[in-house]
């Protein structure tokens, strides 16, 4: 072959038949025979390729020019042609792969922490990042340590507010509440200022019902330093509620008494379901009792080793079972030592 | 403390509603715990009126019943009435008349499922018609007595409403220890006046006495100051007891006493007033004892082996612990406590001997506990009552016998008081008010605001010299002047401020982080926490050592149980953990659960009597090995579980040299049971239950339990010192199958292979263990893959390889093992 005319008739023909071969072809392992038929070493495209050194040096560039669009027509085709085979090919792979979703995950093996270790890493977390430390004291505690060093004489009828397991040894008790503690935290930190908090186990000797325990977790608090007031401790407690149960939380104090503070409050915070209207929980009032606090009482300090001219200090204690009880509407205080999963579980 | 608010107001105004009122007595400190209405919320006293009983007759037709004649103001009504007060012939009597529709409590209603209240209707009774009721306390929901018809003040106006002359509200206040002068009506009036700042109007009580003089007529020594500071009498001559007037009855019974005869009642209504607990003698039994003489008291301790039989009939042993009031004959009461029965007032009691007496709270007190004798006087007394009121109290009942009694009053009060107190002045430094509150008061503030709670002060320099009222017996410091301050003027009107003060040193608690880490790590690997009680019992403990022994000694064991299931400190958290585990059997097939807390083991070289209280960690496990699921198959736990959790934990607080070893602990399985150490030390023991401990635990199939130390476990967790870099050459891998006897612990085999290993072992993981066809029988096989590396150079296969010869053939020899597969 050497003019253009027959060269266009043989492109022609070879592109028809090439595109027609093309759109036929039902994989990729037939495409790959159809380029190799086509545009490979002996493939039709290239046999036309030779067919070249016939032309003369003025046809030659435009045999070339039709050659060349002949062979990237082909190509393209080809390699659209490739593309969609393989793709369906994958698509149906990934049909034929399908699976339930909707069944349940291979379960993570999770534990759960106890709902008052919970409270109490909240109550942590707030006093920590306000300047307190945790420090852990004594179940086991002395009488002196428990009452009279927190002014509480002997046979005082305080005493009666919280009634009082005795061990077998003479002066050695089971604590009825977190504040000896501040003894101890005073006694150690003396003359410096203290801020900790004394969480702990304290037992009292008391019918178990759904209201009250034997055995229930406390949180003491306590600051001492020259320059602090009730303000003060107003400010802490705020700033307490208002982390612990939401930012539009409330308290309000209330005078009461404790032998080791003075003066002594309870501490209501805007009730938490509520949110002060008035419900069951919060019995109507929009309040709830959350806490006892006051100002170290001056005998305290003193027993603590500092001068209550020149210190001042106050102190609280809350109930983190109580706090867990209300969050989470539990009416049953027995359901926190039960230890039934069913429970435990919820948390 | 029952407060009616009609008694109230006789002593001071009150400006604000009783809701109010309420409201600022709690936010000082005087807790109203409810505010009772008369009549209460079920029935409302509409068409109940005043009304005269003009006649009664007899009902024709009942013996037990009778016809009254009521003159209700527009008519004369009819009332066939049961009630026994209510006789023939009687007139003038003035009752509560419920007219047609009122509505009552219904007197019968005991069944839950009866109405608690009922309407009047008109009905014929046997014949004769009955227009209205004259009710009873209950019927008109003032008592729970349905005997007679109440009956009412004699003047009351006919046609009246009753609410008009009882309707009443009620303050219930709950007292904390420190307000024993709230124990009084006029002590709740002084904190009313304080708090809305209204007027007082308190009478000091005057009295009318005789010519004849009281002194002479007895004589009272007080041999023990201390515990009787001041004793007071007052002697009253030829009282007529009968009942009280209505109005003091009425008063009683609102404030929750019950009325007797004018005589108590009037002790009684004189407490419930100033305070004061009285008593009052039969003067003519005192002078018969004395034998016809004038009678000596005389206040002192119970000398051993006395007795005295008490107003309830029950004779009581007495202790030289026992303030008694006594003549020379012997005990004629308990002080403060209970009146004795021989000296009693009774219904023909003529001459009174009234008592008017302070004594110590604390020992009136241990008294009162000790006999189980809690009484209105010695509530009273343990909280505190001022020496200063013997007088008021004396004279106001003594005054209130003559009038109401008709007795005389002996001239002149017999009254013994030995030290007589010195009123109390407190130096209030004007700076602490800002010191302690944090707001800044002015003398004249603060001086205006005590003077409200009737505190007289003066200002000198930069003080305030404050005397404190006579009955302010818990006002003894500066801070309780602070605390009179905040309460007065509000703890609500302080302001919120942020510490000024300086910030302590923080210090990190490492202790605590560790415990709570334990926490995490353990609750990470799918075990739930569990609190157990502190408090178990011997029986229970006993209960892990199935040959009976029980170590004795080290316990802390209580005094006064409130059950024997909780009579002793726990000295494991094992017990406890099994009886969770049991509980939850019931109804869950996966059980794995934790608890870290303290244990109790007596210390006897302990300087302040305190027992050791060290944390430890329990760990249980048992039934399936994780939650039930359709993904896997459930398997059973068994005890690598265990270690592989126990395992886990260590590694994760740097203590991944401990290694658990084969123990004997009569608690688990002998064969399956282990304890875990850190060189010598003792980190913990674990196993499965032995079969025996499990069976009176109750628990089924087999239980894995742990017990470890968590203080020598933070004493000796390690904090990763330096990162190991990652390899940069290659390693090459080689396994080695090990056929060994069956009960050669892999420990030793492993211990080995490290050995010869050297360094350039560098891991070593068993990936199987094999018993069975075809290895012979007492054979298993255990597979390792051997990782050998070098650390700066690329390791060549021929070094691994000699390496690997010399362990086989090591195993072979000190183990006679026989090697299989020795592959690379």
């Amino acid at each position: 072959m050497n003019n253009l005319a027959e060269l266009e008739m043989s492109i022609g023909v070879i592109a028809a038949e090439g595109r027609a071969a093309i759109e036929k072809a039902g994989s990729p392992d037939e495409c790959e025979q159809l380029r190799v038929a086509l545009l490979g070493r002996k493939g039709r495209v290239t046999t036309l390729f030779a067919e070249m050194r016939n032309f003369s040096d003025g046809d030659r560039p435009k045999a070339g020019l039709l050659l060349n669009q002949l062979r990237g027509q082909l190509e393209s085709q080809l390699e659209a042609k490739g593309t969609e085979l393989s793709s369906a090919r994958l698509q149906d792979q990934l049909i034929a792969e399908g699976i339930d979703v909707t069944l349940p995950g291979r379960p993570a093996h999770l534990g759960h922490l106890h709902i008052i270790t919970q409270t109490l890493r909240e109550i942590y977390a707030i006093f920590q990042q306000m300047g307190y430390q945790i420090v852990q004291t004594p179940e086991v505690e002395t009488d002196e340590m428990n009452f009279q060093l927190l002014n509480f004489p002997p046979d005082h009828p305080a005493r009666e507010m919280q009634s009082t397991f005795l061990t077998k040894q003479e002066g050695v008790i089971l604590r009825t509440h977190t504040s000896p503690g501040q003894i101890r935290v005073m006694r150690e930190n003396c003359p410096e200022p203290v801020r900790a908090i004394l969480p702990g186990k304290c037992y009292r000797y008391e019918q178990i019902t759904p209201r009250s325990e034997i055995q229930f977790e406390q949180v003491e608090g306590i600051a001492v330093g020259e320059q602090i007031t009730m303000a003060d401790l107003k400010g802490v407690l705020t700033e307490f509620a208002r982390q612990m149960f939401g930012d539009a939380t409330k308290i309000k104090l209330r005078g009461s008494y404790f032998p080791f503070t003075e003066p002594s409050i309870e501490v209501d915070v805007t009730c938490i379901l509520c949110k002060g209207k008035g419900c069951r929980i919060c019995k109507g009032s929009g309040w709830l009792e959350i806490l006892g606090s006051g100002m170290v009482h001056p005998v305290v300090l003193k027993n603590g080793g500092y001068d209550p001219e020149k210190y001042s200090g106050f102190a609280f204690g809350m109930g983190p079972a109580r706090i867990a009880m209300l969050k989470y509407q539990i009416e049953d205080i027995r359901l926190l030592l039960g230890n039934d999963l069913r429970f435990l579980k919820q948390f | 403390m029952l407060v009616p608010i009609r008694w109230l107001k006789e002593y001071v105004e009150i400006p604000v509603s009783v809701e109010e009122l309420a409201h600022r007595l709690t936010m000082a400190g005087v807790e109203v715990a409810s505010i009772e209405k008369i009549p209460s919320g079920e029935v409302d006293w509409k068409d109940i009126i005043v009304g005269q009983i003009v006649a009664v007759e007899r009902h024709p037709n009942a013996d037990r019943l009778s016809i009254a004649k009521v003159n209700c103001g527009d008519g004369v009504l009819t009332s066939v009435t049961g009630a026994p007060n209510i006789k023939v012939g009687m007139k003038d009597l003035k009752v509560a008349v419920a007219k047609l529709g009122a509505r009552i409590m219904n007197a019968y209603a005991t069944e839950p499922t009866t109405p608690v209240t009922i309407q009047v209707q008109a009905a014929t009774l046997r014949g004769v018609d009955s227009q209205v009721v004259l009710c009873s306390e209950k019927e008109l929901g003032l008592s729970d007595d349905h005997t007679d018809v109440m009956l009412l003040e004699k003047d009351a106006t006919v046609g009246a409403a009753l609410v008009d002359l009882l309707g009443d509200q009620v303050l219930e206040i709950e007292l904390t220890p420190n307000l024993g002068r709230c124990l009084s009506v006029i002590g709740i009036a002084r904190e009313v006046a304080a708090l809305t700042g209204s007027k007082l109007h308190i009478k000091s009580p005057k009295w009318k006495t005789s010519d004849e003089p009281s002194e002479g007529q007895a004589k009272i020594e007080i041999l023990d100051d201390a515990l009787c500071p001041r004793y007071s009498a007052a002697l009253i001559k030829g009282v007529k007891i009968k009942e009280a007037p209505f109005w003091m009855r009425y008063r009683l019974m609102l404030a929750g006493m019950r009325p007797i005869n004018s005589i108590v009642d009037i002790s009684n209504y004189v407490m419930l007033e100033w305070g004061q607990p009285l008593h009052a003698f039969d003067y003519d039994k005192l002078v018969g004892r004395a034998g016809g003489k004038h009678p000596g008291i005389i206040i002192r301790r119970a000398q051993a082996g006395e007795k005295l039989v008490t107003l309830d009939k029950i004779e009581r042993q007495l202790t030289d612990e026992m303030l008694m009031i006594c003549d020379e004959k012997g005990p004629i009461a308990l002080a403060g406590v209970m009146g004795g029965l021989e000296t009693e007032v009774s219904g023909s009691t003529k001459n009174i001997l009234l008592e008017s007496a302070n004594f110590h709270a604390i020992n009136n007190r241990k008294t009162a506990m000790a006999l189980l004798l809690p009484s209105e006087a010695s509530q009273r007394y343990t909280r505190g009552v001022p020496p200063e009121s013997t007088e008021l109290g004396a004279m106001r009942a003594a005054d209130l016998m003559r009038q109401i009694s008709r007795g005389t009053i002996a001239r002149g009060l017999l009254d013994v008081y030995p030290k007589p107190r010195q009123p109390k002045i407190i130096s209030l430094p004007i700076r602490e008010v800002k010191r302690l509150l944090g707001i800044e008061m002015s003398a004249k503030e603060i001086s205006e605001i005590l003077k409200r709670l009737e505190f007289k002060s003066r200002k000198v320099k930069e003080n305030l010299e404050v005397s404190v009222p006579y009955y302010r017996l818990d006002v003894e410091i500066p801070a309780d002047l602070i605390e009179e301050v905040a309460r007065v003027i509000g703890y609500d009107r302080l302001p919120s401020t942020l510490m000024s003060d300086r910030l302590p040193p923080q210090k990190r608690n490492r202790s605590q982080e560790m415990e709570e880490r334990v926490r995490d790590l353990l609750a990470g690997m799918g075990l739930t926490e569990v609190v157990n009680y502190s408090l178990t019992n011997l029986a229970s403990l006993s209960k892990l050592d199935p040959s009976g022994k029980m170590a004795s000694g080290a316990f802390v064991e209580l005094a006064n149980p409130i059950s024997t299931e909780r009579s002793v400190m726990r000295s494991t958290l094992m017990n406890g953990l099994l009886e969770s585990v049991a509980v939850n059997q019931r109804h869950q097939d996966h059980i794995g659960i934790f608890e870290v807390g303290r244990i109790f083991l007596s210390n006897p070289e302990s300087h302040d009597g305190l027992p050791d209280e060290p944390r430890r960690i329990g760990i249980a496990l048992a039934g399936s090995q994780e939650e039930a699921s359709w993904t896997e198959p459930s398997q059973f736990v068994d005890f690598y579980a265990l270690t592989g959790a126990i395992e886990a934990l260590f590694s994760r607080l740097g203590l991944s040299k401990a290694v658990h070893i084969s123990t004997q602990h009569p608690t688990f399985h002998p064969g399956r049971s282990a304890e875990i150490r850190l060189g010598n030390l003792k980190l913990g023991v674990l196993g499965e239950a032995h079969p025996e401990v499990a069976a009176k635990f109750d628990l089924r199939g087999r239980v894995y339990l742990a017990e470890l130390d968590l203080e020598t476990l933070i004493a000796h967790a390690t904090e990763i010192k330096c990162y190991e870099p990652l390899p940069r050459f290659p390693g090459i891998r080689q396994d080695i199958a090990v056929v060994v006897d069956l009960n050669l612990p892999a420990k030793r085999i492993e211990d080995l292979i490290r050995r010869e290993g050297g360094e350039l072992l560098r891991e070593l993981t068993l990936f199987d263990v094999y018993e069975g066809k075809p290895l012979p029988d007492g054979k298993k096989s255990l597979a390792y893959a051997l990782d050998y590396r070098a650390d700066e150079r690329t390791l060549k296969d021929e070094e691994a390889q000699a390496i690997h010869l010399r362990i086989q053939s090591a195993v072979e020899k000190e183990l006679s093992a026989q090697v299989r597969g020795a592959g690379g």
